[in-house]
């Protein structure tokens, strides 16, 4: 009797600990940040002091030019970032999915970018950026090219270039694992009738792949938003607002403009729209798997 | 086994060294310029003809040096003090995040439980939090609501041994710190070892508890040496987290527990950068994952996929 007991407990026992992390460190803080989102808060003050103003918060932050130009910048990196990254990330796997010596090699020099921290990465291509000492002006330089003001003028597409460095390599790694566990009968059938590498790319490997290439893409997306030490080693969301993504905002507005309620506000925003992308990703694995279920019931029914 | 391998034209392996030099151009010239005097990086004379020093390094490391070097007169960077505290903080919580993780993925891989669902589900949903938006909350919780008040018994003792003023409060602590990564962390850790408890034979277990196992000696002893390398993956990917985290470390600690990334950082923004040393420490931060790649690739590409493919 008591060892049934014990038994029923188990899983909760397993369970306890990462719960009750998770609770404190995780779940109550988001409550938190909503509550306090409906409030005008001094970092100086308990939330309790703070006054309670509803909806003001996200109505000022909404007619905020300020916000929506962050917000602005935020989507048109997350798109040129996601976007670059898996059109080079996949046609790198499709070029390199060959049988050459020295691919795990290769392999692990390509994931070094990502294990380096985001804060390393900011201050390598910082330097890089320099208008003066910078590697790039002075190659450019040295073949009589005119310089580029990177992070000046051209911020924005400075900051994308560094994140497409610094992840492409998830992208190529994880498409080079689907490309590598396509059935091989599909492709041995394809080249035997005749069809040519491009034939086989788009009318076999893409579609094959399609589902790893979306989850992998809206993985990507999510961490795009994510994304904050490199653009505020590299410019620090300057010159102006051009590459003041909305991370980097909410940062700012909690620590130096010290407008906690606002803050929250935003960051409620910033993860509404990231609801909104995770919500997408399960409709998506959901339709596929129900998918993949009819066409083998269908398969069966067929024997 | 012998493997052939295809030959291939000269243009790929052009592409191929062109890629290589592209992923590890920059660190090597970050590796390269934490060598050179700060004279040689801005002069501009490029390439390799430079004398190498390791005076950015002794400048770095001047406060656990056990020798005062001759060019330093005034020992402002602790960055030695910095990098006791990002280990202190990237060991600790990667270990009870792994100990905490592989246990919550067990029991929701095999048990049926009341609430696994909203469990399961909440755990990936929670995968998608910024750090960006733990910072308000966390700021304000741990700074005033997770505090011990100083005139209680336990807040009383704390401020008598360690000294200090006001109410004992996780904020400026490690174990401040250390409990957001684990927080961060334990989603990401649960989903990767749920794939890989899946894959351990059921009849193992079960032929263990018949032999009279309880339910922790199964997990201990059958389960936890069957998943190494799932645990190696998790253990990379949360220690990468931990170590390389600026935003929450630098809301949450005081000038003794500062993290190198917030090191850097400060010292990045001020107006005259000295790029010698700050690679130098750019280059002590990344040892560490370097070495990881170095040796655990292949873990590290299995954690990879099986956290974005498998699920």
């Amino acid at each position: 009797m008591q060892r049934a007991m014990a038994n029923r407990l188990t899983p909760y026992m397993f369970m306890a600990p990462a719960v009750v992390i998770m609770v404190i460190a995780l779940l109550y803080p988001l409550g938190y940040m909503v509550w306090g989102s409906f409030r005008d808060w001094d970092p100086s003050q308990t939330i309790g002091e703070a006054e309670f103003v509803g909806l003001k918060n996200y109505i000022t932050l909404w007619h905020d030019p300020n916000f929506r130009e962050s917000l602005g910048v935020t989507l048109s990196f997350a798109f040129f970032v996601v976007t670059f990254e898996m059109i080079i990330g996949v046609g790198l796997a499709l070029l390199l999915d060959r049988n050459i010596r020295g691919m795990s090699v290769l392999r692990t020099l390509f994931i070094l970018p990502m294990m380096i921290a985001p804060v390393v990465v900011g201050l390598m291509w910082r330097y890089m950026y320099h208008p003066t000492v910078g590697t790039f002006n002075r190659f450019f330089e040295s073949i009589g090219l005119p310089s580029v003001d990177w992070l000046g003028a051209n911020a924005l597409m400075s900051v994308i270039i560094a994140d497409i460095w610094q992840w492409t390599p998830f992208i190529f790694i994880l498409s080079l694992a689907a490309l590598q566990s396509l059935p091989r009968s599909a492709l041995e059938a394809a080249r035997i009738d005749g069809a040519t590498g491009w034939q086989q790319i788009i009318h076999i490997k893409l579609p094959l792949m399609m589902p790893v290439l979306i989850v992998t893409g809206l993985l990507r997306l999510i961490d795009a938003f994510k994304v904050l030490e490199v653009i505020l080693v590299m410019t620090e969301g300057g010159p102006g607002l051009s590459t003041e993504i909305l991370a980097l905002r909410i940062s700012r507005t909690a620590t130096e403009f010290r407008e906690l309620g606002v803050a929250a506000a935003m960051s409620n925003y910033l993860l509404i729209l990231l609801l909104f992308i995770t919500l997408m990703m399960f409709a998506f694995t959901r339709w596929q798997e129900m998918r993949t279920n009819r066409l083998r019931a269908a398969a069966e029914e067929d024997e | 086994m012998s493997t052939t391998y295809d030959r291939q034209q000269p243009a790929f392996y052009a592409l191929i060294a062109a890629l290589v030099v592209m992923s590890v151009g920059p660190v090597l010239l970050m590796f390269v310029n934490s060598f050179k005097l700060d004279v040689d990086i801005i002069s501009g004379t490029s390439g390799m003809i430079f004398l190498p020093t390791i005076q950015n390094y002794e400048t770095a490391l001047c406060d656990v040096l056990w020798y005062k070097p001759d060019h330093v007169d005034h020992c402002s960077l602790k960055f030695g003090n910095a990098f006791i505290n990002s280990l202190i903080i990237a060991l600790v919580s990667t270990i009870l995040t792994l100990v905490i993780g592989c246990m919550a993925a067990y029991a929701l891989v095999r048990f049926r439980f009341m609430g696994r669902d909203s469990v399961s589900l909440t755990t990936l949903m929670v995968r998608m939090v910024p750090p960006a938006v733990l910072l308000v909350p966390v700021f304000g919780l741990w700074n005033n609501e997770f505090c011990i008040d100083k005139t209680s018994y336990v807040g009383s003792a704390i401020r008598d041994t360690f000294g200090g003023r006001g109410d004992v409060c996780l904020a400026g602590t490690h174990s401040g710190i250390i409990l957001v990564y684990i927080a961060m962390n334990l989603p990401f850790v649960i989903w990767i070892l749920q794939s890989f408890i899946v894959q351990v034979p059921r009849s193992l277990e079960e032929a263990a508890r018949v032999d009279g196992a309880g339910p922790f000696q199964v997990f201990f002893k059958v389960v936890l040496p069957l998943i190494k390398p799932g645990l190696a993956a998790a253990a990379i990917f949360t220690f990468r987290i931990a170590w390389n985290e600026y935003l929450l470390a630098s809301a949450l600690s005081d000038r003794n527990t500062k993290t190198v990334p917030i090191l850097i950082v400060n010292n990045m923004s001020e107006f005259n950068v000295e790029w010698g040393v700050i690679m130098a420490t750019g280059m002590l931060l990344a040892i560490p994952p370097i070495i990881f790649t170095l040796f655990a690739s292949r873990q590290i590409i299995t954690g990879m996929t099986a956290g974005a493919v498998k699920g």
